[in-house]
């Protein structure tokens, strides 16, 4: 076994401990539900022995931990429980609302590292030019913008004034039809089917909430990139590339931006925090039909094993997203090369 | 007469505060602006032209005029007032958040810092775990299990917030348990507690109080964020988060100073507080500077 699968390994035990903490956390918030669950459950015409009967179901009698272990067992089965409002497993609701956050995060993820990492780079390299005022001051505004005001802002510019978006109501205008699901990505699957009408309502939709999404991730990335940049290219390795006589091209390109992205996919980590929060808020705005807006919804009717159970899917996405990242720094890392 | 070293040592940090203010204004911009929101949060109520709660329906939707600066909503309401007035809400929501987080965070980040050691492994577990959630979604966990309440607000931000506070105070009191001037205090009789609580924890402030000042804007930032989505504040109190969530189903109609001028100060405050805690780093810190 290679030094590198051994590290590979090493990170995807270590999300472990990552998954338990996520596990009881979840559980403790579950058992938190203000007032009794039971009478809860019970609805408001329970009798006292109803909501008795069904606090035994529930198996809010038994001692704290074999009720953890029946919620680990019930998580294992795929099992959140029922939406009080619906009366649809939680799980399902959440996995068919899946793609539509996937496909806004991944595109404005997208949209936000093709602006920020040349940004930031641009930045380092001509440092104290304009650019470089440019990229601060785009930085500094960056973080100070509540996400829900940018999108509000956007819609009101684009859609009401300009009249360039369609209304911020959904994924797809009325006048499409869906596209048949394959990835569940509107875009990718209309274009799967050659529907290219389709498609472009969808980008259409998509691409207010996905820049609103973006310029909130943009900052710390930009911000992060230049650093790191920075750091590089003021480095003795890059002193001594520039005085073997390499050309400028190489010795930014080659050298010293491959080592500035190790930080800048390290702090991929927290922009993701920040972005699957970020993502309830822009969902809420253009009525986005993802698990943001479905846990704003559930929230509003007090549907609480709805919002745990989205708590919890978002907790673990998250962790698999910063496995995945670590493996990525991993692989990338020059140092860890093998051979 | 030549001044003490006291004398100059002070005049020394003056100097460099002026220093730091002059080389950079926009770190003076922060600064009036801070002071402008304190002194906007504690006379709001009395700042205000009309009653934030009071309704007039004949005057309702108005556009921004000279009666009204920032025109009124849905209800005829003065927008203009209810954004002064609630200025001491958020401030208020924010500052105790992270308050409680800063001293729940520096002790336990002081302790693991200074003896390591299980302490250090326990809470250092803790920290991860809160970081391992979305934290906004986190918190929005937390306000849905403790109830819907403006504290849980107040106690979800600060968790939140937690992490940040233990790893700072962590870190500097770690680089200094075994500094001269600690060895000293502890061969001069002093009890650990006495060390890490009168002589390591003074010195590790300064980079604390940075972290205070880029956590305020992040905190206010997540209270509205949460008040957004309809947790906490209720209807018809005025806080900005609620009034940009109640004026957005008015922008795709084109009355857009429902939502704008509560988002506008709401980015004012996040954007005051991010500045000031450059301008602290840059004063407090010059190594950090970037």
């Amino acid at each position: 076994m290679g030094p590198r699968t051994k590290l590979v390994l090493h990170r995807t035990l270590q999300a472990i401990p990552a998954l338990v903490g996520v596990v009881v956390v979840s559980f403790i918030l579950t058992r938190m539900l203000p007032g009794d669950p039971a009478a809860y459950f019970a609805g408001p015409a329970a009798t006292e022995a109803s909501i008795a009967e069904i606090r035994d179901a529930m198996g809010l009698n038994d001692p704290l931990p074999i009720q953890f272990l029946n919620y680990v067992r019930d998580l294992l089965g795929g099992d959140l429980g029922n939406s009080l409002s619906t009366g649809q497993p939680v799980v399902e609701e959440l996995a068919r609302r899946l793609p539509a956050s996937l496909e806004l995060t991944l595109t404005a993820l997208i949209l936000s590292c093709v602006i920020a990492l040349p940004l930031g780079v641009a930045a380092a390299v001509h440092q104290g030019r304009w650019i470089d005022h440019a990229c601060r001051s785009l930085v500094t505004a960056g973080v100070s913008l509540p996400t829900f005001f940018t999108g509000i802002v956007l819609v009101y510019v684009f859609y009401y004034l300009l009249g360039w978006a369609p209304s911020p109501l959904g994924r797809l205008d009325f006048v499409y039809l869906s596209p048949p699901e394959v990835t569940g990505f509107y875009v990718i699957d209309a274009l799967l089917i050659g529907d290219v009408e389709t498609a472009m309502g969808a980008v259409r939709q998509l691409i207010l909430p996905a820049s609103t999404l973006a310029l909130f991730t943009l900052a710390p990335l930009a911000r992060m990139a230049r650093a790191a940049m920075l750091q590089a290219l003021s480095s003795d390795y890059i002193r001594t590339a520039r005085a073997a006589g390499l050309g400028e091209g190489q010795v930014v390109f080659g050298y010293a931006f491959q080592n500035a992205m190790l930080p800048v996919i390290t702090t991929l980590g927290m922009v993701f925090s920040f972005m699957l929060g970020a993502n309830v808020l822009v969902e809420k705005v253009f009525s986005w039909p993802g698990i943001g807006s479905y846990a704003v919804e559930a929230l509003v009717v007090s549907d609480y094993a709805a919002v745990q159970g989205f708590v919890l899917a978002m907790a673990i996405l998250f962790v698999l997203l910063n496995l995945t990242i670590d493996i990525i720094y991993t692989l990338v890392d020059p140092r860890t090369r093998e051979g | 007469m030549s001044p003490t070293p006291i004398d100059s040592r002070q005049r020394g940090f003056l100097d460099h505060v002026v220093y730091v203010l002059g080389e950079n204004p926009i770190t003076a911009i922060a600064f009036a602006l801070f002071a402008l929101i304190v002194c906007v949060a504690l006379f709001g109520p009395a700042l205000a032209p009309y009653d934030p709660m009071e309704s007039n329906a004949a005057r309702a939707l108005e556009p921004p005029s000279a009666d009204h600066w920032f025109g009124t909503d849905n209800l005829g309401r003065d927008v203009f007032s209810r954004v002064l007035v609630a200025t001491r809400l958020d401030l208020m929501i924010s500052v105790a958040a992270v308050a409680l987080s800063f001293v729940i965070g520096a002790a336990i980040g002081s302790a693991a810092g200074y003896w390591g050691g299980w302490i250090d492994a326990v809470t250092g577990r803790f920290v991860d775990t809160i970081m391992a959630f979305p934290l906004f979604v986190l918190a929005m966990g937390i306000v849905a299990a403790m109830g819907n309440t403006v504290e849980n607000i107040i106690y979800a931000t600060a968790i939140i917030n937690l992490p940040f506070y233990a790893r700072v105070a962590r870190a500097e009191v770690r680089i200094r348990r075994d500094a001269g001037f600690a060895q000293a205090a502890r061969l001069s009789g002093n009890t650990d507690l006495q060390v890490l609580a009168f002589h390591i924890f003074p010195n590790a402030l300064p980079p604390m109080m940075v972290q205070i000042s880029l956590n305020m804007g992040w905190a206010i930032l997540n209270a509205a964020g949460l008040s957004f989505i309809g947790l906490g504040v209720r209807p018809p109190t005025a806080e900005w988060g609620i009034m940009v969530a109640e004026g957005a189903n008015f922008v795709v109609s084109g009355e857009w100073w429902l939502a704008f001028f509560p988002g506008l100060a709401l980015m004012c405050a996040v954007f005051a507080f991010n500045l000031l805690g450059d301008g602290l780093r840059d004063i407090f810190d010059p190594r950090q500077r970037t």
